[in-house]
C-alpha cells in the first residue's frame, strides 16, 4: 500500500514538474514578454530597447535556467546599472541588495509579484481560492446529495417510468453547459424585464455577505452541469450492483425493496461514484472560471481571466501551478480511496 | 407595419424553417421504410430516446445546410433603428422585397438574431464533427498499439496522455488560443503533428490489408497519400499549390486546440478497448493464421471496437460543441464578428436583465443540440448493447 501510494506521488510529481514547465514555456513565450516590457516600460519602445529591458531584468537566459529560477533552484539573476543600483527578482523594493537571498522561487514559497494587481501573488491568489472555495462548498453541498439521489432512485429499478424520466433530466444536465444554463437562469429568475425577481443576476456583494439571493443562481448554476454526470455514474452503478447475485438471494429471503435498496446495495453502488465526484474537481475548474465571470464573483476563475487577459505571466503561471495540483491531487486521492473503498482490487 | 404576436412569431419561424422540415421529414420516411437493413442505424428507431435525439441532430444538420435559404437577413447586416428590438418588430422602411421582420429581435448591433442563430449552425457543425474526427485519428493511431503491444510503449504514451489530461482544459485555452501565440508559430507544430495522423492511419490501414495485391495496395496507398499530403500541406502550413485547402490561422488555432485536448480522452478509451479485445479468440487465430501486428489492430480489433466507439464519437461531438461555446464565450471565437453561439452569448449575456432576447437563442440553439447528441448517443448505446 505504502508503495504504490510512493509511487503514484513521485509520478504526480514529475507530472508536476512537466506541466509546470509547459505553462512557463508557454507563458513566457517572446510576444508575451514584449508585451510586459511595453506595459511596465514604455508603449513606445524600440525593439533594441525592448531587448535591452528583458536583457537588464534576466529575461533572455536561456528557458531552463529560468524555470530552475522561479522554481527556486537556481540562484535568480542579479544586474548592476550603470548608477550601481542592483536590481533583481529577489530584491524587493526598499531592500538591500546585500542582504536579498539568493533564491526566491515557488520552493522558497515567493511566487512572485502580479504586474497587474500590484501586489504579491501568493496574496491574491490565497483571497481569491478562500472565496471561491465557499462557492465549491457550495456546490458540493448542492451538488453531491441530489446527485447521488437521482443516480440511486433511478438505477434501482432500471428501465422504469422513473429509471426513463430521471435519466432524459440527467442527460438534459450534461446537455447544459454553464454559459447556457447560467443565462436561463439569469432570464428566469433574476431579469428586471420578465423574470420572477427571486434572486440577483450578480454576485459581487457574495464576496463579503453570502446571502440566498446573491449566491443561488451561480451555485445552481455550475451544480445544474456536473450533477448529471455524477448520477448517470451512479445508475449504472446502482443498476449494476441490482443484478447481483446477493440482490436476489437478499430478496428471495422476503427482505423489503427498501431495505435492499438502503441496507445491501447502496455502499457497493456507490464505490463508483466516489471517483467520479473526485475526478469532476478538474471539470469544476472550467465551470468555476465561466460562472464567475458571468456572475462577477471575483474569485479564483476571475484572477485566471484577469491573469490571462492582461498578460499577467507571474500571476497566471501561479493559477496554474494551482490548478494542476488540484487536478493531481484529486487523481491521487481518487486512486487512493478507490483502492481503500473496493476490497476486490488489490494493488499490484 | 405592426410587430408580431408570440403566435405569429411561431408561425413565421416554422415556415422559415420549411427546407429543413421537408429533408427532415423525406430522411425519416426513407429510413423508416428500410429500418430493417440499415443494421444499427435502423435499430436506432426502436428506442423514442434514441429517435428524439437523431431528429434533433439532423434538424440542426439540415439547418447547417439550408442555411442560406432560411436566413431572413444578412447575418452580418446591420439596419438602422432596429437595435435591441423585441422578437418580432418591423423592420422599419423595408426595401423591396426583403423580410419585413425581425423575428427574433435585433441585437445591440441592429443585426438580426434569427439569422445569426441559423448561421451560426454552419461553424458549429463543420468545425466540432472534423475536429472529433481528426481527435480520433490520433487516439486511435496511439491506442491501438498502446493498448496492442503494452510494455514501455504503452507506459510512455499512458504517461503523455496523462499529462495532457491533467492539464485543466480552461487553462490550455488561455494559454494555446491567444493572438500572440500565432506569431511564435506553436500552432503550426502542433497542427504538423496532429494533422500527419489521418495520413498515417489510412496509409498503415491499407498498407497493412493490401501488401499482399501490390497492384491495389499502389493504388490505394498512392491516392490517400496524393490526397492526404495534399490537404496537410494546405491545413497546416497554409502552402496548397492549388489553394484548395486552407485554413484562418485563428481557426486553425483552435481547431487543434481542441483536437489536442480531446484525442488523450480517445487514446484511453481505445487503449482500453484494444487490451480487452486482444485476448479474444479471433485475435489468436489471425495471429495463429501470420497476420501482422498493424493488420489485427486496424482489420480484426478495430472493427470489433466500433460500437462504443461510434458511441463516444457523438458524446464527443456534443463535448467539442461545448468547448467551441465556451471558447467563444471568453471571446476567443473564430473572428469577432462570426454569428458564433458562444461568442452571441456573451455578447448577449451583457444586457441579460434588459434585453432577454439577446443571449436566449443561441444558447437555446446549443443546448438543442449537445442534447440531440447525447440522445442520440444513449439511443445507441442502448441499441448496440441489444445486439
Amino acid at each position: 500500500m505504502w508503495f504504490f501510494i510512493l509511487k503514484r506521488s513521485g509520478v504526480m510529481l514529475l507530472t508536476a514538474l512537466c506541466l509546470t514547465f509547459v505553462v512557463f514555456f508557454l507563458t513566457n513565450l517572446y510576444p508575451n514578454l514584449e508585451k510586459l516590457a511595453k506595459t511596465q516600460g514604455n508603449q513606445r519602445m524600440s525593439d533594441a530597447q525592448v531587448e535591452q529591458w528583458l536583457d537588464d531584468r534576466g529575461y533572455t537566459q536561456p528557458l531552463l535556467v529560468r524555470y530552475g529560477e522561479w522554481l527556486g533552484v537556481v540562484p535568480s539573476f542579479r544586474f548592476t546599472k550603470e548608477d550601481g543600483k542592483t536590481i533583481g527578482r529577489c530584491i524587493k523594493p526598499a531592500m538591500d541588495p546585500v542582504l536579498a537571498p539568493n533564491f526566491c522561487g515557488v520552493l522558497q514559497g515567493d511566487f512572485g509579484f502580479s504586474s497587474v494587481f500590484k501586489d504579491n501573488v501568493s496574496t491574491i491568489v490565497g483571497k481569491r481560492l478562500g472565496l471561491t472555495g465557499w462557492l465549491m462548498l457550495f456546490v458540493m453541498i448542492v451538488m453531491v446529495p441530489m446527485a447521488l439521489i437521482i443516480g440511486v432512485l433511478a438505477g434501482m429499478r432500471e428501465g422504469s417510468k422513473l429509471d426513463r424520466s430521471l435519466s432524459t433530466f440527467s442527460i438534459t444536465t450534461t446537455a447544459t453547459p454553464e454559459y447556457v444554463s447560467g443565462v436561463l437562469f439569469i432570464v428566469i429568475f433574476a431579469s428586471s424585464a420578465v423574470g420572477l425577481k427571486w434572486f440577483k443576476g450578480s454576485s459581487a456583494s457574495a464576496m463579503t455577505d453570502i446571502t440566498f439571493a446573491n449566491f443561488t443562481l451561480p451555485v445552481m448554476t455550475m451544480a445544474f452541469y456536473g450533477m448529471g454526470y455524477i448520477a448517470r455514474m451512479t445508475r449504472a452503478s446502482m443498476a449494476e450492483v441490482m443484478t447481483a447475485q446477493y440482490i436476489r438471494t437478499a430478496r428471495l429471503k422476503g427482505v423489503s425493496f427498501p431495505n435492499i435498496v438502503m441496507k445491501h446495495a447502496l455502499r457497493n453502488a456507490l464505490i463508483a461514484p466516489f471517483t467520479v465526484i473526485m475526478l469532476q474537481f478538474p471539470w469544476l475548474l472550467t465551470g468555476v472560471v465561466i460562472v464567475e465571470t458571468l456572475f462577477n464573483y471575483k474569485g479564483f476563475g476571475w484572477v485566471l481571466v484577469q491573469a490571462a487577459s492582461n498578460n499577467d505571466i507571474e500571476l497566471l503561471l501561479s493559477c496554474s501551478v494551482v490548478a494542476v495540483f488540484v487536478v493531481l491531487i484529486t487523481q491521487l486521492i481518487s486512486d487512493i480511496g478507490y483502492v481503500f473503498l473496493n476490497p476486490r482490487i488489490r494493488m499490484s | 407595419m405592426n410587430a408580431l404576436t408570440t403566435w405569429e412569431i411561431a408561425l413565421h419561424i416554422i415556415i422559415q424553417f420549411a427546407p429543413v422540415w421537408v429533408a427532415l421529414g423525406a430522411t425519416l420516411a426513407v429510413s423508416i421504410y428500410y429500418k430493417d437493413r440499415l443494421g444499427l442505424y435502423g435499430h436506432l428507431f426502436d428506442s423514442s430516446v434514441g429517435t428524439i435525439g437523431l431528429i434533433l441532430v439532423l434538424f440542426w444538420v439540415f439547418t447547417a445546410i439550408f442555411a442560406d435559404a432560411i436566413v431572413t437577413h444578412d447575418a452580418l447586416a446591420q439596419i438602422s433603428g432596429m437595435k435591441n428590438k423585441r422578437p418580432g418588430t418591423a423592420v422599419r422602411m423595408a426595401a423591396e422585397g426583403a423580410y419585413e421582420f425581425y423575428l427574433l429581435g435585433g441585437d445591440n448591433l441592429a443585426r438580426d438574431i434569427f439569422s445569426r442563430m441559423v448561421m451560426g449552425s454552419r461553424a458549429v457543425l463543420i468545425i466540432a464533427p472534423a475536429a472529433t474526427a481528426f481527435a480520433f485519428m490520433v487516439g486511435i493511431t496511439l491506442g491501438l498499439p498502446a493498448g496492442f503491444r503494452g510494455g514501455r510503449l504503452d507506459t510512455n504514451l499512458s504517461f503523455l496522455a496523462n499529462l495532457v489530461l491533467a492539464f485543466p482544459v480552461i487553462l490550455l485555452f488561455f494559454l494555446l488560443v491567444t493572438p500572440e501565440i500565432r506569431s511564435t508559430g506553436v500552432p503550426i507544430y502542433l497542427a504538423a503533428v496532429l494533422f500527419l495522423f489521418p495520413v498515417v492511419f489510412f496509409v498503415v490501414l491499407f498498407q497493412s490489408r493490401f501488401y499482399t495485391q501490390p497492384m491495389k495496395r499502389n493504388i490505394y496507398v498512392g491516392v490517400t497519400l496524393v490526397l492526404g499530403l495534399w490537404a496537410y500541406s494546405g491545413l497546416a502550413f497554409n502552402a496548397d499549390p492549388l489553394n484548395v485547402f486552407y485554413m484562418e490561422p485563428n481557426l486553425l488555432n483552435i481547431f487543434v486546440s481542441v483536437v489536442f485536448v480531446n484525442s488523450p480522452t480517445v487514446y484511453r478509451i481505445v487503449r482500453g478497448l484494444a487490451m480487452d479485445i486482444k485476448t479474444r479468440d479471433y485475435v489468436s487465430a489471425a495471429q495463429t493464421r501470420g497476420e501482422g501486428s498493424w493488420y489485427i489492430m486496424l482489420w480484426e480489433i478495430l472493427p470489433n471496437a466500433r460500437g462504443p466507439l461510434i458511441v463516444d464519437f457523438c458524446l464527443r461531438i456534443g463535448y467539442t460543441t461545448i468547448l467551441l461555446g465556451t471558447l467563444g464565450f471568453f471571446g476567443l471565437g473564430v473572428s469577432p464578428e462570426s454569428p458564433d453561439w458562444g461568442m452571441t452569448i456573451n455578447e448577449g449575456r451583457k444586457l441579460l436583465s434588459i434585453y432577454p432576447h439577446l443571449a436566449i437563442p443561441p444558447a437555446l440553439a446549443l443546448m438543442s443540440l449537445v442534447l440531440g447528441l447525447n440522445l442520440l448517443a444513449d439511443g445507441l448505446r442502448e441499441q448496440s448493447l441489444k445486439d
